[in-house]
């Protein structure tokens, strides 16, 4: 949560209206991530293992600037490498990778667990360990690839937008270690305004398939079906986000997750009661076959 | 062979009574009806909100998630021997269309207009091979959600779709084990004794099971 809930209305012996009175602020938070600016230093990613209090796990190195091949459960901020070839020339596309903290998280939908995972209203999503039951549902449901298992305690983990620094006003871990100002964080508002001055500057510089992926935002977003972000890129070539280390060109939660969150629960709960009812019933209509009375009088 | 399995008794059966159930027969019904039981009202605590106070009964969240497959291996072996022990009593016998034909007045307890059955009738036959196929599906299927951690990224795109035909085959067995207790324990008094004493009335095996009683008992009526 943001301070928002401690802003002040009075302050005694104070000249003059207090500071903030009467403005309206937006609760809801963003973390903007610019891919054109960022320099792959990976100072998010050790500032996100040091916040977080885990030991830095081993890396794997494949000839690529990258950490290792995707997100660990202890290791929540990867930068995605990939090297593009482009019209006679070469480009090295840098994407901090790590939870999207969506509007319609597939996490949560597909959760069985009471409290294993909430959704704050300034849109960060975060997993309660204590309550998870290590079923991994949220894998299922993330389009993003992101909860991942720790086979050990048989828990889920994930990048938690740093809701405990959030919450007591500090921005995430990450964004306070970025050197290249690549990384921005404030009101959803304010990101996406960010977010489409970046883009007009960087079409003016000549870099026309510049784009703000914000997939589903029902205020203007890019493709995709699950009600925005809050976690949002400037991506220099918006049209395929694929190449930016597999990041979903249209992300929704998976048709199969909504039918069985959906309409087969309710069917189940309420063919299963039905079903008990139904046979009750029939017993008062037609009761049991007593075979031996009704045998012993015929003969 | 028609008439189907006789069971060797393993106790002393009473005067007038004949062995339904041998003990290997009834242990199996028995761990199975326990194992699956658990199985059941773990999974609705998985499956739904409204049912998931049965995890706090059962043992706890977390614990439940870690016994329901391990559970569910002890019922899949003793589906498996109770097919070994059954599966000559469960092929269809020509009488068992004109049995499906007339299952309404079974249900109507009108059951002078019904063929006779062998050990067991084509009601019981269709439970069985539902339940067969169903724990076929399961098995599938929940040993990719337990453990969909070894799962490569490509394929993550199959886990939405195991979770969907896990659930739904579940309720389909529900729907069949909601019938098969109703109708053991309430329509056919009796049935309950065969399972655990391991015998019945002679009067319940011709009513019930005709052709089998001949069978065994080598008489007409």
């Amino acid at each position: 949560m943001s301070n928002g809930n401690l802003e002040i209305k009075a302050i005694s012996g104070h000249n003059g209206k207090s500071a903030g009175n009467g403005v309206s602020r937006d609760y809801d938070v963003c973390k903007l991530i610019d891919t054109t600016t960022c320099i792959g230093c990976k100072a998010c990613e050790v500032a996100c293992v040091e916040w977080n209090g885990y030991e830095f796990r081993e890396t794997t190195f494949d000839n690529t600037y990258q950490t290792m091949p995707e997100t660990a459960w202890n290791f929540w901020n990867l930068i995605k490498f990939n090297e593009v070839e482009t019209d006679g020339g070469l480009q090295w596309l840098m994407r901090k990778d790590q939870c999207m903290h969506c509007e319609e998280p597939g996490c949560l939908i597909a959760c069985p667990a009471d409290g294993a995972i909430v959704q704050y209203t300034n849109g960060i999503v975060d997993f309660n360990q204590a309550n998870c039951i290590g079923c991994q549902y949220c894998v299922t449901g993330c389009p993003f690839n992101i909860p991942k298992f720790n086979e050990a305690t048989k828990k889920v983990y994930k990048c938690t937008l740093c809701s405990d620094r959030v919450g007591a006003g500090l921005e995430p871990a990450c964004i306070k270690s970025c050197p290249t100002g690549c990384l921005h964080f404030g009101s959803k508002e304010d990101m996406k305004f960010e977010a489409e001055k970046r883009v007009k500057q960087l079409k003016s510089n000549g870099h026309d398939n510049a784009g703000v992926y914000n997939p589903g935002d029902p205020n203007g977003g890019s493709p995709g079906s699950i009600g925005g972000t809050h976690v949002i890129y400037v991506l220099g070539d918006a049209r395929d986000p694929e190449k930016y280390g597999g990041l979903p060109a249209a992300p929704s939660v998976p048709f199969f997750v909504k039918a069985w969150k959906g309409p087969l629960k309710w069917l189940g709960g309420i063919g299963i009661m039905a079903g008990v009812f139904g046979v009750f019933m029939h017993y008062v209509r037609f009761g049991p076959k007593e075979v031996d009375k009704v045998e012993e009088v015929k003969r | 062979m028609s008439g189907g399995t006789i069971a060797r008794p393993t106790t002393a059966v009473p005067e007038d009574e004949v062995q339904r159930y041998n003990f290997a027969e009834r242990a199996y019904h028995w761990i199975n009806a326990i194992a699956y039981t658990y199985l059941m009202l773990t999974g609705l605590a998985i499956f739904t909100p409204l049912a998931y106070w049965l995890a706090y009964v059962l043992g706890g969240p977390a614990t439940i998630r870690y016994w329901h497959p391990w559970i569910g291996l002890i019922y899949l072996a003793t589906i498996f021997w109770m097919h070994r022990m059954w599966k000559r009593d469960m092929q269809k016998i020509p009488e068992d269309e004109r049995w499906s034909k007339n299952l309404r007045a079974y249900a109507e307890n009108r059951d002078e207009l019904m063929p006779p059955q062998g050990r067991f009738n084509a009601g019981q036959k269709q439970f069985w091979w539902v339940m067969l196929y169903c724990t076929f599906i399961l098995l599938i299927t929940g040993i990719i959600m337990w453990i969909p951690e070894k799962m490569p990224r490509e394929l993550h795109w199959v886990l939405p779709i195991t979770v969907f035909i896990h659930s739904a085959t579940a309720l389909i067995t529900i729907a069949a084990f909601i019938i098969h207790v109703y109708m053991s324990v309430w329509v056919t008094p009796g049935s309950v004794k065969a399972m655990v004493e391991g015998h019945v009335s002679t009067n319940w095996a011709r009513h019930h099971h005709r052709l089998w009683y001949e069978k065994i008992t080598g008489r007409r009526n």
